[in-house]
């Protein structure tokens, strides 16, 4: 497959998914402001924009402002509708690999973004998220039944799972930067659509522990970061099964998430939970540094040549 | 209810739907019956359908970087399959011609020899290329593809008005807006048997699989694109899409020893076959445009070397020039030692007799004015609509160059009625009926991109200058052999189909347990 492909694929799998995983965050964000009385707008805001690697020189921060900057913002690529017109665009590269359908969805909300503050006006925040939501999982669902499961499909998931790990771990920032009640539990878990699965999996006993066990270290539910990460580290091994070495693996993109991965697994809860910031910021700068290996790797340089000056 | 067709005027030119007012020729009956019945709202809404469609597929065409859907009339054109023989015998024949015609004068050249062509008319052309001499195309063929624009005169019949041998585009649509019409014209399409033209797609694999360079047995074909600004960009995906081969940029491709490969995820590998749609200019930086970054250095060496077939040639655009176009009858004569099937609009070559060129700019007014080597209805000047300051001006830039013009009689395009507002309105269309050559023979699409000019009387009808298309339907001889209807092997036995397993709780058991449920006694009713 074309390394130029690979990498639009690559980016469709994260952007799609960023914009999911931050509709999400905003949704849950947007709740907490409204359900709790005693929340220090100015300084949530804040935090969040924090979190989400974004810098304001803002005196006075508040929630439109934040759904506007993270939400809104077309410029940025890490906004729900800047990361949405990136992925449709990198579509628009890799139009005769993926699906007609996967384009046709992508296209088609591409088409609908410039009607997303109306939107909001009309049918108020969540409703949008909503639609994000619906149209991101319209897209996964379509990718699940349309695409082959060849170099291209691994390089798509590879960037979803890869974006995956690095938003529940920014949605947790969010839980421990914001004083870690059990309250930002529940909505937490409920924005990644958890909720119903915690409450089977643990009995309903809502606890800091369970909680973080729960969205960091589960096995089975695939928004946790250990599941994200694994599911990155299949795809990065089964990239290499041809010429796969026989000791060890065969790139650093394997061995950074690998590591991300084993330090999670083998760490008990408590020590996780006592040193909450700096584990996330781990998985964090994992998740970037893994981007830049495999950029190297598999991306080749192919950027345009110019032979002489015009 | 039949107000769509409300004050329609015939004319000027020949309407291809109605031979007089209200009364359909024989071709459009079906058609004419289904629109009768339908209300404008109807239709509108139909239309509307359509159109939404087309954006959400992304169907679209760039018109300086911004992307724009190509509009497509509701309305299709109908085209008898007596007519259509004609038409593809004639572009057929032309293509052939052609061919010849490159081979000659990128080789032996006894055309110039015999001073059928003059030596000057190709030398002096824009897209002669001599680096273009001594490649030799592994199965003889140039013209992959060809696009060849034809209209209908005042009489009804068609005449060529331009070749397109380099990279013509527009097939895509031809594809889409069958697809496209067939979802809201079910019932007309239902009932009139028309040519298919998916077929395209596998045809055109097919011809450039059969250019592979020689030895090559299981070729690799790419189809090469400027990239995603271009404006025919999204033609390339679907072609790609469609023969299954990848669609590349320049940067993708590297030539190294005068063979060609892609960067992959898995290495380089080798390519064959180069479906480009790269103008030649830009094609390779080492003979052509220095400052071209969406080339490939090498390539041309490459194909010189017949490691790599380019499709289509470079160095085409030396038989579509439009002042050869005045030659091209005679170059059927002279190759083929046949009449030229397909007429020529009549045109006057302004450089070789002053006095064709003194009596062209004394009847500027009732001629068509066009640059040799313009392309998508840039620069045309129609003289009877030309204000007198334009006149002045091109007959000053006629005067110094003679060589870069020819003069056409002003045609009268033939009209179909188009959906204009909440009316049908007659339009002018011309129709680009695409060819491919496989090396054995000239085949020809039965089909073709229809374009449309959307305002009043307008004439020129290139997708750049604010054209829209139509679907175009061939109808099928009453039994058509070439397209045999596929039928089961006599003597296989078929299974029967069985239904579909059901699930649990479908069964009489399970009803009746229900029905023992509700009636449970012992609870109080509430």
């Amino acid at each position: 497959m074309l390394s130029r492909i690979a990498e639009s694929l690559y980016w469709i799998g994260r952007y799609a998914e960023r914009a999911e995983g931050t509709a999400r965050i905003l949704d849950v964000h947007v709740h907490g402001m409204l359900q709790d009385p005693w929340v220090d707008q100015e300084e949530a805001c804040r935090s969040l924009l924090k979190v989400m690697g974004v810098t304001t020189d803002a005196t006075q921060v508040s929630t439109l402002q934040v759904v506007s900057l993270l939400g809104l913002e077309q410029a940025s690529p890490s906004s729900v509708v800047g990361a949405l017109a990136a992925a449709r665009e990198n579509a628009r590269g890799a139009r005769e690999t993926i699906s007609t359908e996967m384009w046709e969805c992508l296209n088609a909300t591409w088409l609908g973004l410039p009607a997303a503050r109306i939107r909001i006006e009309q049918q108020g925040m969540h409703a949008f998220f909503g639609w994000v939501r619906e149209r991101c999982s319209l897209l996964n669902g379509l990718t699940e039944a349309t695409m082959s499961r060849d170099d291209g499909w691994l390089f798509l998931m590879l960037g979803r799972s890869i974006e995956r790990a690095d938003m529940t771990a920014r949605l947790l920032s969010t839980h421990a930067d914001a004083g870690g009640s059990i309250q930002s539990w529940l909505s937490l878990l409920r924005s990644c659509g958890a909720w119903e699965t915690f409450l089977r999996t643990y009995r309903g006993a809502l606890t800091d522990r369970h909680a973080a066990e729960f969205l960091l270290l589960d096995r089975l539910f695939p928004r946790s970061a250990f599941a994200a990460l694994s599911a990155a580290e299949s795809c990065l091994d089964e990239l290499e099964q041809a010429t796969g070495p026989r000791a060890g693996v065969a790139t650093d993109a394997h061995r950074i998430i690998g590591r991300a991965r084993t330090d999670l697994e083998f760490r008990g809860v408590d020590e996780l939970l006592s040193n909450l910031s700096s584990v996330l910021s781990t998985v964090e700068r994992a998740c970037s540094r893994a981007n830049t290996a495999i950029t190297g790797r598999y991306f080749r340089a192919t950027a345009a040549v110019t032979w002489a000056v015009a | 209810m039949a107000d769509l067709f409300e004050d329609y005027r015939l004319g000027p030119g020949w309407d291809e739907m109605f031979a007089e007012p209200a009364v359909p020729r024989p071709s459009y009956e079906t058609l004419y019956a289904t629109l009768q019945a339908l209300s404008s709202a109807d239709l509108g809404l139909r239309s509307e359908v359509l159109q939404r469609a087309f954006l959400d597929q992304g169907i679209t065409f760039a018109l300086k970087g911004v992307e724009r859907p190509f509009p497509l009339d509701i309305v299709p054109r109908v085209i008898t399959a007596a007519e259509w023989a004609h038409v593809e015998a004639g572009v057929a024949q032309r293509i052939q011609a052609l061919e010849m015609f490159l081979a000659d004068v990128y080789g032996p050249a006894t055309v110039l020899s015999d001073g059928i062509v003059p030596r000057r008319v190709v030398v002096t052309s824009a897209h002669f290329h001599r680096e273009a001499a001594g490649i030799n195309p592994a199965n003889g063929v140039r013209i992959h593809v060809a696009g060849v624009d034809l209209i209908r005169d005042e009489q009804g019949a068609f005449r060529v008005l331009e070749d397109n041998v380099r990279t013509p585009s527009g097939v895509s649509y031809v594809i889409e807006n069958r697809r496209a019409i067939s979802h809201v014209l079910p019932e007309v399409l239902a009932s009139t048997r028309i040519r298919p033209v998916d077929s395209y797609p596998a045809q055109l694999l097919a011809a450039l699989r059969a250019a592979a360079p020689a030895g090559v047995s299981d070729p690799t074909v790419v189809v090469l694109t400027p990239g995603v600004h271009n404006s025919a960009y999204f033609e390339h995906t679907l072609l790609a899409r469609e023969m299954g081969v990848e669609l590349v940029e320049g940067r993708d491709l590297l030539c190294a020893a005068n063979e060609v490969s892609m960067r992959t995820t898995a290495g380089e590998k080798r390519v064959d076959v180069i479906y480009r749609r790269i103008d030649d200019d830009f094609l390779d930086p080492v003979h052509f445009r220095a400052d071209s970054m969406i080339g490939v250095a090498g390539l041309l060496n490459a194909a010189r070397c017949g490691k790599v077939t380019i499709a289509n040639a470079v160095g085409n655009g030396v038989a579509d020039d439009k002042l050869l176009y005045t030659y091209v009858p005679d170059l059927i004569r002279y190759y083929l030692a046949q009449e030229p099937i397909l007429p020529n609009v009549t045109a006057y070559r302004l450089e070789d007799n002053p006095d064709v060129l003194e009596y062209a700019l004394g009847r500027m007014d009732s001629l068509v004015f066009k640059p040799v080597d313009g392309s998508g209805g840039a620069g045309i000047v129609i003289g009877s609509r030309a204000s007198e300051e334009v006149l002045e001006k091109l007959r000053a830039r006629i005067t110094v160059d003679p060589r870069g013009w020819i003069a056409q009689e002003e045609v009268a395009l033939s009209m179909v009625p188009t959906l204009i507002g909440n009316r049908l309105r007659g339009r002018h269309v011309d129709l680009r009926p695409f060819a491919v050559n496989d090396g054995v023979a000239v085949k020809v699409l039965p089909g073709g991109l229809t374009r449309v000019a959307l305002p009043e009387g307008e004439l020129v009808v290139n997708s750049s200058q604010g054209g829209g298309s139509k679907d175009t339907w061939v109808l099928a001889e009453a039994t058509d052999p070439s397209e045999p209807s596929p039928q089961h092997p006599r003597g296989a036995a078929i299974p029967q189909p069985r239904k579909p397993d059901p699930g649990p709780g479908t069964g009489e058991v399970v009803a009746q347990q229900q029905q023992q449920q509700q009636q449970t006694v012992g609870e109080a009713p509430c």
